[in-house]
């Protein structure tokens, strides 16, 4: 296509931004149904406790209260399901206990679901709530996942060792005979971080029930409302799935967290058709921290081996992955098939060996979390390849450019393909953007105020748009990883677009209108995007991994590619040419070589009005829609800067620079991309030096449960960034030749900033996040 | 239990029943059905509610309503004119990228407006110290303190 005409490549100013500039969003809790009605969920205070009664008598006589719901109630329905299978290295598929909707006989972790109340008032169902008795016989709680297999105690009573699966990928042998030959082994051991996603709508749900329909309707803050459908209907409530429609309006950010079916919205579904009224939940801040899905939480130890020369020879990795006390949707994927296989990063190793224990532990579920193991793999290789560089005295990039993937495609030795790249440019032009150049300058200066300055480096890669469905099916997914687009031309020749994606922030209302436009040659005040609705969109799989443009834009231009195809045969039709002598371009139909044309909404006004029209050939009518299953992941990479003052009296470290150059391929909206990464960057600096969701270990209370303790990053916190999107090396199997910005920042960043710590402290190691304290720590022991 | 209190809201007097207990956002969204304004925690600490009351910039969940009787509340529904066109501030949030979800974007943009109209000099230090209390999870800030030094050019222009 015409890459560099018209909207394509231009920072539009974004369409949505109007509304939400004016108050005029409409997010889930904005929408009050008649005869609405407010839920309250009780919660386990306990980590780990068995409950031996509940009594709800009191509750129910209590002023405005409607309905009360326990585990007992949804005995008959199934569990809520994981979507994807790993089987352990001996052959037996990973533990599946089922994961009920409300607690069915025992809790396992602060804030699992005890009882729904639903009432007239969210303060009358919150009262009520406080006069149901639940008796605990509190059991000790498993919270460290390394010593989850031994300390006695069973989250699931038939899964006695708490290990959920383990599993490997790599050659183990050949890689133990690499590391045994290497001149030189680094080994580097350290947790990566828990994470609370906290987009800033907190969770949401409205669910009614139509009894003279005999259907549902629920408005939920979700990423992927058919997934979110299907999963409900055919898994858990046995709901026909046509019997019910799951509307996800804007919505105040995902990360990750919002793609999952969660306990509160199934519950309400069930509720509104036993109560006959519609019943809102609205996610309290402090229940968010307790409940949404939390992020990493892995204790890895990573070794690489390299030869005389500094090439890596091999490198072996073993990660312990706490995934909480239930499989949440997708889970099982992320320390597995989202990590190990992006172990490889920029590099040529050859062999590589990475095996994976995870446990159940009595805290919250832990699920994909922007990035979703792409980020946990990024860490490993980054962190280990700078210390080695560090212990043989090299310059970090250029040991990272002796090892960099240089021709493709590429085969890694854990299961995945890079399409294209060029890790070089990008390390090169970030060195300049950094002004790596004047780096000891900047050092001495600081030193010269009493402060240590050092510089880091991470070049990543990471896989996106996912995925092949039939790739992934053979790696355990329980679902295709397609994506629908439908594209209706009016009689006027105005468009609606319908996608399965679905956008909370990344401005799909704008990017897929510059596309469709320039396909079509028409304004995009033409053009409307509609998503986020099962009543109207056939079908999606929604919005995670940065796959958005990759594979649901694919999608639509499928689509407007068959509306073309069409529009060709009507204009050939009226021309009274050939349908092969037809061309589409600027708005118009022509007959090629000479001045005889039709213009785009002459031939829909046609194919709507159809007098003088084909129909020995045609259908009357302009609309089609597709269906794209892409042939591999697409391969963003990049490398980011940055350099750091510390403080060493204080332990505090100010970012200083922070440098990202990344290769997106083409790139529809800079403005919007960058915005991505941009926010990226904050999330990665956040998990560095702020961020940390803390159970403690002797209770299983979560003592990280508000804003006041979990530390958010806030403006003061960061930098001004530095970032360029390089030229960059266009996917070379999507028609765009996108590659997926919107996970970028959060995977590239955070081992920059540690490196970068290291370096000005001269430290191996400094935990993550790297507090004033723990930074002032790691000097003294150093010392 | 009721109370009634008269306040105007976005330049209109309105008289409504309220609770001693209830607070000035849950006032505004639910009695008001003004849900622009909102609640993205429940300690006073992200800054999602901020409205203007008498001018000044509040975080309407850490006030009862009964509290704003007689006053002045704007709310991010009133800032631009009547005729539509955008407060130079919304303005400068949009060209600037300065949003991506919109959830915290009414009380940032109503804290910017403040920032500007009551405290003087606006480099980016000074931008960042101020918003230190309105929490964005998607833009990582940087565009929203450009847009709030473009707005805050566009106000004395």
């Amino acid at each position: 296509m015409n890459a560099r005409q018209g909207f394509i490549g231009q920072s539009v100013e974004r369409r949505e931004d109007s509304r939400f500039l004016t108050g005029k969003g409409q997010y889930t809790d904005d929408i009050t149904l008649p005869g609405q009605t407010h839920a309250f969920f009780l919660r386990s205070p306990y980590a780990h406790a068995r409950i031996t009664a509940i009594d709800t008598s009191a509750a129910a006589k209590a002023p405005g209260v409607v309905g009360i719901l326990t585990g007992d109630h949804f005995k008959a329905v199934g569990g809520l399901p994981c979507g994807w299978l790993i089987n352990s290295l001996d052959g037996q598929p990973m533990k599946e206990p089922k994961h009920p909707v409300l607690a069915d006989g025992k809790v396992r972790y602060v804030g699992d679901r005890v009882a729904l109340v639903v009432a007239e008032t969210l303060e009358q169902a919150e009262a009520a709530a406080g006069l149901i008795q639940v008796d605990y016989e509190e059991l000790t709680p498993v919270v460290d996942a390394v010593t989850a297999p031994t300390i006695g105690s069973a989250v699931h009573d038939d899964v006695t060792d708490n290990r959920v699966y383990q599993w490997g990928i790599g050659d183990k042998d050949g890689t133990a005979a690499a590391m045994a030959g290497a001149a030189h082994v680094t080994t580097l051991s350290y947790r990566n971080n828990r994470l609370i996603p906290n987009a800033m709508e907190p969770r949401c749900a409205n669910a009614s029930y139509d009894v003279n329909a005999d259907n549902y309707t629920l408005y939920v803050s979700n990423q992927n409302p058919h997934v979110e459908r299907l999963l409900m209907c055919a898994f858990v409530l046995g709901i026909p799935e046509h019997k019910m429609r799951v509307v996800a309006p804007d919505v105040g950010g995902g990360f990750g967290s919002k793609i999952f079916l969660y306990g509160e919205e199934t519950a309400i579904v069930f509720a509104s058709k036993q109560l006959l009224r519609p019943i809102k939940w609205t996610s309290s801040r402090s229940e968010a921290f307790l409940s949404d899905a939390h992020g990493r939480d892995h204790a890895t130890t990573v070794s690489l081996g390299l030869d005389k020369d500094g090439k890596f020879v091999g490198m072996q990795v073993h990660t312990t992955a706490n995934l909480g006390a239930y499989l949440s949707t997708f889970a099982s994927s992320v320390p597995t098939i989202l990590y190990a296989t992006l172990l490889a990063g920029q590099y040529a190793t050859p062999k590589i060996w990475c095996s994976v224990d995870a446990m159940f532990t009595n805290t919250a579920p832990v699920d994909a979390y922007r990035g979703a193991g792409r980020p946990e793999a990024t860490y490993v290789v980054e962190r280990i390849v700078e210390t080695a560089a560090r212990e043989l005295g090299m310059d970090p990039a250029e040991l990272r450019r002796r090892n960099f993937i240089k021709s493709f495609p590429y085969a890694t030795p854990v299961g995945l393909t890079y399409d294209t790249g060029d890790y070089d440019a990008t390390m090169t032009r970030a060195l300049e953007l950094a002004d790596v150049a004047g780096f000891e300058a900047r050092k001495a200066a600081s030193a010269a105020k009493g402060l240590k300055r050092g510089i880091g480096y991470s070049a990543y890669i990471e896989a996106c748009g996912i995925a092949p469905s039939s790739v992934a099916g053979a790696l355990g997914a329980r679902a295709g990883l397609f994506e629908a687009g439908e594209v209706r031309v009016h009689p006027t020749g105005k468009v609606t677009i319908f996608t399965g994606s679905h956008s909370h922030g990344q401005g799909h209302e704008t990017t897929f209108a510059q596309v469709v436009a320039d396909k079509l040659g028409i304004p995009m005040d033409d053009i409307s995007i509609e998503h986020g609705d099962t009543g109207k969109v056939l079908f999606g799989m929604g919005t995670y991994g940065s796959r958005s443009l990759a594979v649901g834009g694919t999608a639509i231009v499928k689509a407007v590619d068959k509306i073309i195809a069409k529009g060709k045969k009507i204009a050939a039709h009226l021309l009274e040419a050939a349908d092969t002598d037809i061309v589409f371009e600027g708005g118009e139909f022509k007959v090629a070589g000479t001045d005889k044309k039709v213009p785009f909404a002459a031939v829909s006004l046609t194919a709507y009005v159809p007098h003088n029209f084909p129909h020995d050939k045609l259908e009357p009518g302009l609309n089609e829609n597709a269906f794209y299953d892409p042939s591999n992941f697409t391969y963003p990479a990049g490398t980011y800067i940055c350099e750091v003052e510390v403080d060493p009296l204080t332990g505090h470290t100010r970012i200083d620079r922070m440098t990202a150059c990344d290769d997106f391929g083409n790139v529809i909206n800079p403005m919007i991309v960058e915005g991505q990464v941009h926010g990226g960057l904050a999330q990665g600096i956040g998990q560095a030096l702020l961020e940390h969701g803390v159970y403690d270990t002797e209770t299983g209370q979560l003592l990280t449960g508000s804003f006041m303790d979990y530390a958010m990053p806030r403006a003061d916190d960061l930098p001004s960034f530095n970032v360029e999107t390089a030229k960059g090396t266009p996917c070379t199997h999507n028609p765009l030749g996108v590659k997926g910005c919107g996970e970028a920042g959060a995977i590239g960043s955070p081992p920059a900033v540690i490196n970068a710590i290291c370096n000005a402290i001269g430290v191996k190691d400094v935990p993550m996040p790297a507090t004033p304290y723990t930074v002032w720590k790691a000097i003294q022991a150093a010392r | 239990m009721g109370m009634q209190i008269t306040l105007t809201v976005n330049g209109e007097t309105v008289t409504r029943e309220t609770a001693p207990n209830q607070l000035l956002v849950h006032f505004i969204r639910d009695t008001l059905r003004l849900t622009g304004t909102h609640v993205g925690c429940d300690t006073t600490q992200c800054g999602a509610c901020t409205v203007h009351v008498d001018g000044r910039a509040v975080k309407s969940c850490g006030m009862l309503a009964a509290q704003a009787a007689g006053k002045a509340v704007t709310t991010i529904e009133g800032l631009a004119a009547a005729d539509g066109t955008l407060h130079p501030m919304q303005a400068a949030f949009r060209s600037c990228h300065g949003l991506q979800c919109g959830f915290c974007t009414p009380g940032m943009v109503m804290s910017a407006v403040d920032l500007v109209q009551h405290h003087g000099c606006h480099n980016e230090a000074q931008v960042r110290e101020a918003l230190e209390g309105n929490i964005c999870r998607c833009t990582g800030y940087h565009n929203i303190v450009k847009a709030v030094q473009q707005g805050a050019a566009a106000m004395k222009a």
